[in-house]
């Protein structure tokens, strides 16, 4: 028992990597259409923007802190980038998601200013800027709904395209997006940030105890803004790359979704006490999310059962990682 | 003769009205141990930060080999060579032992990309270096608070270090941790590395430093060589006055009601058939190594081991004490070990700590009484001489023995018959741990209270008790009046039961 909870604190990625291996097998027994390479597909394509998120999310709680702010950050940047597009008149790809992720950087480090300068907590600070950014974007910029006729077609088109395709038993064919190459990039680049350079050691420094990343001779405020910096580019990011994928730019988007990409970050294994986390793991928490809520609807489950799934997945996974944590809090 | 190593001259420094130190003067020669002693509140702190160039001082001077060094700060105290240990050890829990230990050398350096390898070659360098063997792939969280230090050490040792000051490092290690301690210590000794020992443990001092300077309230009051100290001058010198040392006799009359009568109480696995009897105005020292059941004796006297068996009396009636709530009505009351986590409510001020047990008995329909609880407990704070101008200060800010004084307070607002202590002067420096003494002697006089002191400290036990019990692996094996033991006889039971 010692020696898994030591394994586990070491390797948490194997835990939430079995809760995955267990899901899958069960739902797949009980429904063999779930190995269909179209399900698989759609599995793995809605597991994008949820994911990038929670990378977003990861580098906050590794840091001691949790963010609620991302999805309205995410929102405004998708919503200002495309109302920008059709006003100009304007069709691209590089540089409206240049533009997305600005706004995303913009807003974070608003965030990081308030959390470093004036010692808030992050969970009221990221609650606050992202009540405040929803509001705004209804409120100033607008409410209405911009629908597939007028979603600028370039933008639309670069996110419909497919790695490769498959045609499966019953003759029709099953594309996977070129979308979740996309998202292994940016997954893959974040973990070589946190693994391999001294700002992401410093990150996972600042959650082992800011008293000490100080006296060693880290540069705090300089870290503080690249992870909140960091974090709202990856909103704006996904934001703008969740309308081109649904092909609509809804202001009223999104709500609720951080506690799904919260559930999956702390699923991942990461703690909410900070400091411990991983890319990997995150990953896994939400392909794990994903394939359980995303299964309810094969498994004959009514949908609106998916909540209550969440909800009970943040509380397991948090339960876990208390008892994972207890020692160092005891 | 060379010039010492670090010396100060007629240091002072003030915050605000406050003078922190005053024409303090003090020099470290090569590879010497120095200790530096005193109270809490007494200065060393304010000292450490002035040679480690935390803070400038407002008088004097510091000389590095004999010369001046002016507005020392935190890079160039580190540069001339002195690093600090502090109390906290200011590790990363989350990383393993070898990225604590290269962290600050690849940022002195200014990398930015991180090798593992380089990471792990660093690290074992510096853990050769100490001659100790560590799993550098360990995370520091799981290591116990001798390896945390021991990584603390290394990591300081890495920048060759002239002077190693170190804060109270041996505050939450065991007797063999110490001993442990104190060998890598004189090996750092002997390569030429000076080290300033900061403490208030007297034994500790005597045994590991060379010299020895004693601050108090900012002056110091003695310095010397250690063979010039025993520990009742050091004593003097930290409190300022003499501490009695004489003896608690109990004059009752022994053919008394007793207080608590216990018989045939057994727990399988903790208590075997323990009988003992407590008669008003003793004070009984129950003595034992760890898991000898003392602590488990004291839990169930105080209703946290229900389902225990045997037979428990108070005052001559018999009682069952399945829950903290019937012990508290029997009046039995229970100061724990680790007052921080188990005793205080840290967030809360000392007034809300001292009420906290009162709280039924000054309710009148579920509605505490405001000004009558404000009373109790400024009474209390004045009868428990605590260090405080007012009860709504945190409890955080009072120090360990102020702190130990509210919990022992808090007990005595309900009037209990019987106070168990458990460790009552862990962590309680030498002026503190008198006047709770001078306090549970007085209580137990005045008020015919029983009292069970359970303590590792011998010493303690044999001054303040007039009875001194002794378990071991959950057996009562000996009942010795203390005025028949002393400490070489006590230690020496213990050490044939190990």
């Amino acid at each position: 028992m010692r020696s898994l909870a030591l394994a586990l604190r070491r390797h948490p990625e194997w835990m939430v990597a079995a809760v995955l291996v267990v899901a899958v097998v069960t739902i797949g027994l009980i429904n063999p259409v779930f190995w269909q390479p179209a399900n698989i597909f759609s599995l793995l394509r809605a597991s994008v923007i949820t994911g990038i998120l929670a990378l977003a999310v990861l580098l906050v709680m590794l840091s001691g802190g949790i963010d609620v702010s991302f999805p309205a950050f995410a929102i405004a940047a998708m919503y200002l980038t495309v109302r920008a597009m059709v006003a100009w008149g304007f069709d691209g790809v590089l540089l409206p998601f240049a533009m997305a992720t600005a706004i995303g950087i913009g807003l974070g480090l608003v965030n990081a200013a308030f959390v470093h300068y004036l010692r808030m907590i992050p969970l009221i600070v990221t609650l606050g800027t992202g009540t405040a950014v929803r509001g705004f974007i209804l409120g100033v910029v607008g409410t209405s709904q911009i629908n597939i006729d007028q979603m600028p077609p370039l933008l639309i088109n670069f996110a419909r395209q497919d790695l490769f395709t498959v045609t499966q038993a019953d003759g029709s064919p099953a594309g996977l997006s070129a979308m979740v190459l996309l998202y292994a990039v940016i997954a893959l680049l974040v973990h070589l940030m946190l693994r391999h350079t001294m700002m992401g050691r410093s990150i996972y420094a600042l959650g082992g105890g800011e008293e000490a990343a100080r006296r060693v001779g880290f540069n705090t405020r300089r870290t503080t803004f690249f992870i909140y910096g960091l974090a709202g580019a990856l909103a704006g990011f996904a934001g703008l790359l969740h309308g081109a994928m649904i092909w609509t730019a809804n202001p009223r988007d999104m709500v609720g979704l951080e506690l799904d990409v919260i559930a999956a970050v702390v699923l991942g294994g990461a703690s909410i006490f900070g400091g411990r986390g991983s890319v990997i793991g995150t990953m896994l928490g939400v392909l794990t999310l994903v394939v359980i809520t995303n299964s309810l609807i094969i498994l004959g489950v009514d949908t609106t059962w998916q909540r209550v799934v969440v909800g009970l997945i943040v509380i397991a996974a948090t339960a876990a990682t208390a008892w994972r944590d207890r020692k160092r809090i005891a | 003769m060379t010039a010492p190593l670090i010396e100060l001259r007629h240091i002072g420094k003030s915050f605000a009205a406050v003078r922190a130190l005053d024409d303090v003067s003090l020099s470290i020669g090569r590879g010497e141990i120095h200790c530096l002693a005193g109270e809490n509140g007494s200065g060393k702190s304010t000292l450490i930060k002035v040679i480690s160039g935390v803070w400038q001082p407002d008088q004097g001077e510091i000389l590095i080999d004999g010369q001046p060094v002016g507005g020392l700060t935190p890079r160039s105290a580190i540069a001339h060579g002195v690093q600090v240990i502090y109390q906290d050890f200011s590790l990363f829990p989350n990383l393993s032992v070898a990225e604590n230990l290269a962290l600050s050398s690849e940022l002195q350096e200014g990398r930015k990309l991180v090798s593992w390898r380089r990471v792990r070659r660093i690290a074992a360098e510096a853990i050769a270096k100490l001659g100790v063997d560590l799993d550098l792939d360990a995370l520091v969280e799981t290591l116990p608070t001798a390896g945390k230090q021991l990584v603390a050490i290394a990591r300081a040792l890495m920048s060759d270090p002239r002077l190693l000051i170190m804060d109270e490092p041996t505050t939450a290690l065991t007797g063999r941790e110490v001993e442990a301690l104190f060998r890598v210590v004189r090996d750092i000794q002997s390569r030429g590395i000076a080290v300033l020992f900061v403490s208030h443990k007297m034994r500790e001092m005597l045994e590991i430093s060379e010299r020895l300077t004693v601050i108090r309230s900012g002056r110091v009051v003695a310095a010397g060589p250690i063979s010039e100290f025993d520990e009742n001058k050091i004593t003097r010198a930290m409190t300022g006055q003499e501490i009695a040392a004489e003896g608690y006799r109990w004059n009752g009359d022994p053919r008394g009601k007793p207080l608590l009568e216990v018989a045939a109480l057994s727990i399988p696995g903790q208590l075997e058939n323990i009988a003992l009897r407590i008669m008003p105005g003793e004070i009984v020292g129950v003595s034992g190594l760890l898991g000898s059941g003392r602590t488990e004796l004291a839990l169930t006297l105080f209703g946290m081991k229900p389902g225990y068996q045997g037979r428990v009396r108070i005052d001559g009636r018999e009682v069952r004490l399945d829950s903290v709530q019937e012990a508290i009505g029997h009046g039995i009351a229970y100061v724990p070990e680790d007052r921080l986590t188990e005793g205080l409510f840290l967030t809360q001020t000392i007034d809300r700590n001292m009420l906290v047990t009162s709280h039924d008995r000054l309710s009148r329909g579920g509605v505490m009484q405001g000004g009558r609880a404000a009373r109790e407990a400024s009474g209390m704070i004045r009868e428990m001489a605590i260090a405080t101008p007012t009860g709504d200060r945190p409890v955080t800010q009072l120090s360990g023995g102020n702190q130990q004084r509210v919990v022992i307070g808090r007990w005595l607002m309900n009037d209990p018959r019987l106070l168990i202590l458990n460790g009552p002067t862990v962590g309680v420096d030498v002026g503190s741990k008198a006047g709770i003494h001078r306090k549970i002697r007085e209580l137990a006089q005045s008020r015919g209270l029983g009292v069970l002191m359970i303590s590792d400290d011998l010493p303690e036990l044999v001054d303040h008790c007039n009875r001194i019990l002794v378990l071991h692996r959950g057996r009562l094996v000996s009942d010795t009046p203390a005025a028949e033991t002393n400490e070489a006889k006590l230690s020496e039971m213990l050490g044939a039961l190990a």
